[in-house]
């Protein structure tokens, strides 16, 4: 079972492959894409579980991330 | 007119304030330091500031944000001073900061300093050089105005005798005409509008604005100081419609000069003076028709020849053009030396006039 | 999921960021930087008061990305020249964004002097060692060990000197209020460079006096590094020569 509290929106077009949202990600929902965007970077891809903690957007240098909280969590 | 009998770096310091003059930045070095400590005395009575940087560099560049924020501001030093500071000169005439440069000379030394401009680029800073007081004032008002109308760094090359000679001046304001208002100096106010500002020397622009981008934007300066070449020429021509030989000399060295050629007429002999007084744009077309019916040209300037260089340049050639001068400064090593008495100058008038007959 | 009520807690761009299409690294430490900067003006309601002065380097990029007044200036210089604009508009947040280039090599004489005289703007100073913009040569703050492109082998304590603690020398003038070192490798370190920026803006604006924020970022790029690995680099060796906290002031 998994709760999920929000959800993020990724623009992969300005996405350039850093992965710091990887390791930022504090409930590890992120992992990078196998396809490449339009510049050749792979990008991140959310999974279920995400609590809109906003570690990803704070670490992003490139603004890829809008974070979402959901007005009640998600069990899957 | 009111006259008032003063110092003559106390008299800049005035005129410099009565055109508005409210930010004025310096480190010290004489004989500049004397129109700096003026300033230390004035400003507190305007509401302006008067800093005393810790280094040159550090003195111009407060200048340049004083510029860039819309004040009148103004800076100086001398010689290795002037040095220090023509990185941010440069700069300012790259992003278009209007500011004043006093540069109280240690002699006739920096005039390649002061008008071929020490920075990097495709710039120009007009440089007024006065004969005495009396003009050192009046140009003192006509480079602020000529800052902000080109919105450009201008200088003045004064002097130590220009620093210390009293004089009585008249520093009430003059008026030069109406400026455009400084709507794209820096106050913070257009920020989050849409419209904020930008000064740059690469003028790139905003995301939601572009700017022209560094090749149009020096290509609009160069052609900007073209402009300024062509209408910001002065120079005082005495005597030189009827003159065998012509003498040309600058700022303090141009009353020597003017004495020479005035007791040298009483004698008979047919020898004027020229004088530019806007060292850059130099009045090129000006002293070459000032030595229209002249046999030479006679370059008297205490220093190894650097006027010299535009004098030829305005003759191209047609007759000689020998230098009278040669590097002289006194026991100080503020003010040009032995050579500077009119004994001297009219004694090497004569021997050049004897090497070229008169007609 | 997609039919769950739910509402916007992040933006992606900062307030009074025009764009966020940069022309930095991946990975790079800057663009966090800016957008800290960016809210922390917007928070303080600043955007109508601010004149930043902005240096040389990568981060410069900024003049063209937010809608504040910018005046681009010479390398080192911005402490002075935001002299000159603070002392024309005492009631500006007057601020300049520079790197340690900038800042440690070229421009030490400028933020000294400035922090001595207790001017009331505040000092930016984003740290990554390198002189990035021109392709990673090492700075006056370069950390001992660290490869730049001109310290190959690492930096060498006995060939090149060691590194110039800029906030720690701040810290000792008594014109400087408020002196914090800020990191951007996490999300932690982000939250904690924030309030230190805002604390600084805060006692300059206030008028207490010169205050200073020396901001770590990565440079994956100038470090050789893999863009992943950037964040623990700076932990591994930046905070061991640069400690993060404030220094002087609360």
């Amino acid at each position: 079972m998994t709760v999920t509290r929000g959800t993020v929106t990724i623009d992969i077009d300005h996405c350039k492959g850093c992965e710091l949202c990887i390791a930022a990600c504090r409930p590890a929902v992120l992992r990078m894409s196998e396809e490449t965007n339009e510049n050749g970077y792979r990008f991140p891809l959310l999974e279920p579980g995400c609590t809109a903690c906003r570690a990803c957007r704070d670490v992003c240098p490139d603004y890829c991330f809008e974070v979402f909280k959901f007005d009640r969590p998600v069990t899957s | 007119m009111v006259a008032k009998l003063l110092q003559g770096s106390d008299a800049v310091a005035r005129a410099a304030l009565e055109a508005g003059c409210r930010f004025f930045a310096g480190y010290p070095m004489l004989p500049f330091t004397d129109l700096l400590e003026a300033m230390a005395r004035q400003m507190p009575a305007v509401d302006g500031v008067c800093m005393n940087a810790e280094t040159e560099i550090e003195a111009v560049n407060m200048t340049l944000g004083a510029g860039a924020a819309g004040a009148r501001a103004a800076t100086g030093s001398c010689g290795q001073g002037i040095a220090l500071m023509q990185e941010a000169i440069a700069e300012a005439a790259l992003n278009e900061v209007p500011f004043v440069v006093f540069n109280m000379a240690r002699g006739q030394q920096d005039y390649f300093q002061a008008t071929r401009g020490g920075g990097w680029g495709d710039y120009r800073t007009i440089c007024l050089a006065p004969k005495d007081v009396s003009e050192a004032v009046e140009h003192t008002q006509l480079l602020f105005h000529l800052a902000d109308q080109y919105r450009a760094p201008v200088m003045m090359y004064g002097d130590y005798l220009i620093s210390h000679t009293y004089m009585s001046v008249d520093i009430t304001r003059r008026d030069y005409g109406e400026l455009p208002p400084k709507d794209w100096a820096l106050d913070g106010s257009k920020g989050g509008t849409g419209h904020s500002r930008q000064v740059w020397t690469w003028a790139m622009g905003k995301a939601n604005d572009p700017g022209p981008g560094p090749d149009l934007h020096w290509q609009r300066i160069a052609a900007k100081f073209e402009e300024v070449a062509a209408a910001e020429q002065r120079w005082e021509a005495i005597d030189c419609e009827d003159a065998d030989t012509v003498v040309v000399s600058f700022g303090t060295c141009g009353p020597f000069v003017e004495q020479v050629v005035a007791e040298l007429r009483e004698d008979g002999v047919r020898v004027g003076a020229f004088r530019p007084i806007s060292l850059w744009p130099f009045p090129e077309a000006a002293l070459a028709e000032a030595c229209r019916n002249a046999r030479q040209v006679l370059v008297f300037e205490v220093n190894a020849g650097q006027m010299i260089d535009d004098v030829r340049l305005s003759i191209g050639g047609r007759i000689p053009v020998r230098p009278l001068g040669r590097v002289s400064i006194d026991f100080s090593g503020m003010r040009q030396g032995e050579i500077l008495t009119v004994g001297w100058i009219r004694d090497r008038v004569k021997a050049a006039m004897q090497e070229v007959p008169a007609r | 999921m997609t039919d769950v009520a739910q509402r916007k807690v992040a933006s992606a761009l900062a307030p009074l960021q025009l764009s966020g299409e940069h022309h930095l690294c991946p990975g790079c430490g800057h663009p966090v930087a800016w957008r800290l900067l960016l809210e922390v003006i917007a928070e303080l309601e600043l955007e109508k008061k601010a004149i930043g002065v902005v240096g040389h380097g990568c981060y410069t990029n900024i003049v063209q990305l937010a809608d504040i007044d910018f005046l681009q200036c010479l390398h080192g210089r911005a402490p002075a020249v935001a002299t000159g604009v603070k002392r024309v508009h005492p009631d500006a947040a007057v601020f300049t964004l520079q790197g340690d280039g900038d800042v440690a090599s070229e421009g030490l004489a400028e933020v000294l002097h400035t922090a001595a005289r207790g001017e009331r703007i505040t000092t930016i100073m984003l740290n990554n060692g390198v002189f990035g913009d021109t392709g990673g040569q090492m700075t006056a703050a370069s950390v001992v060990g660290q490869r730049t492109k001109t310290s190959l082998e690492g930096r060498d304590a006995e060939a090149h000197g060691y590194p110039v603690p800029v906030a720690d020398l701040v810290a000792s003038l008594a014109g400087a209020a408020y002196v914090a070192r800020g990191a951007v490798n996490n999300a932690g370190s982000i939250a904690k460079t924030k309030r230190y920026i805002k604390r600084a803006f805060e006692a300059a604006v206030a008028g207490e006096g010169f205050t200073f924020v020396e901001v770590l970022t990565m440079c994956p790029t100038g470090w050789f590094l893999p863009t992943a690995d950037g964040p623990d680099y700076l932990e591994g060796t930046f905070e061991k020569t640069y400690p993060l906290g404030a220094l002087k002031g609360r």
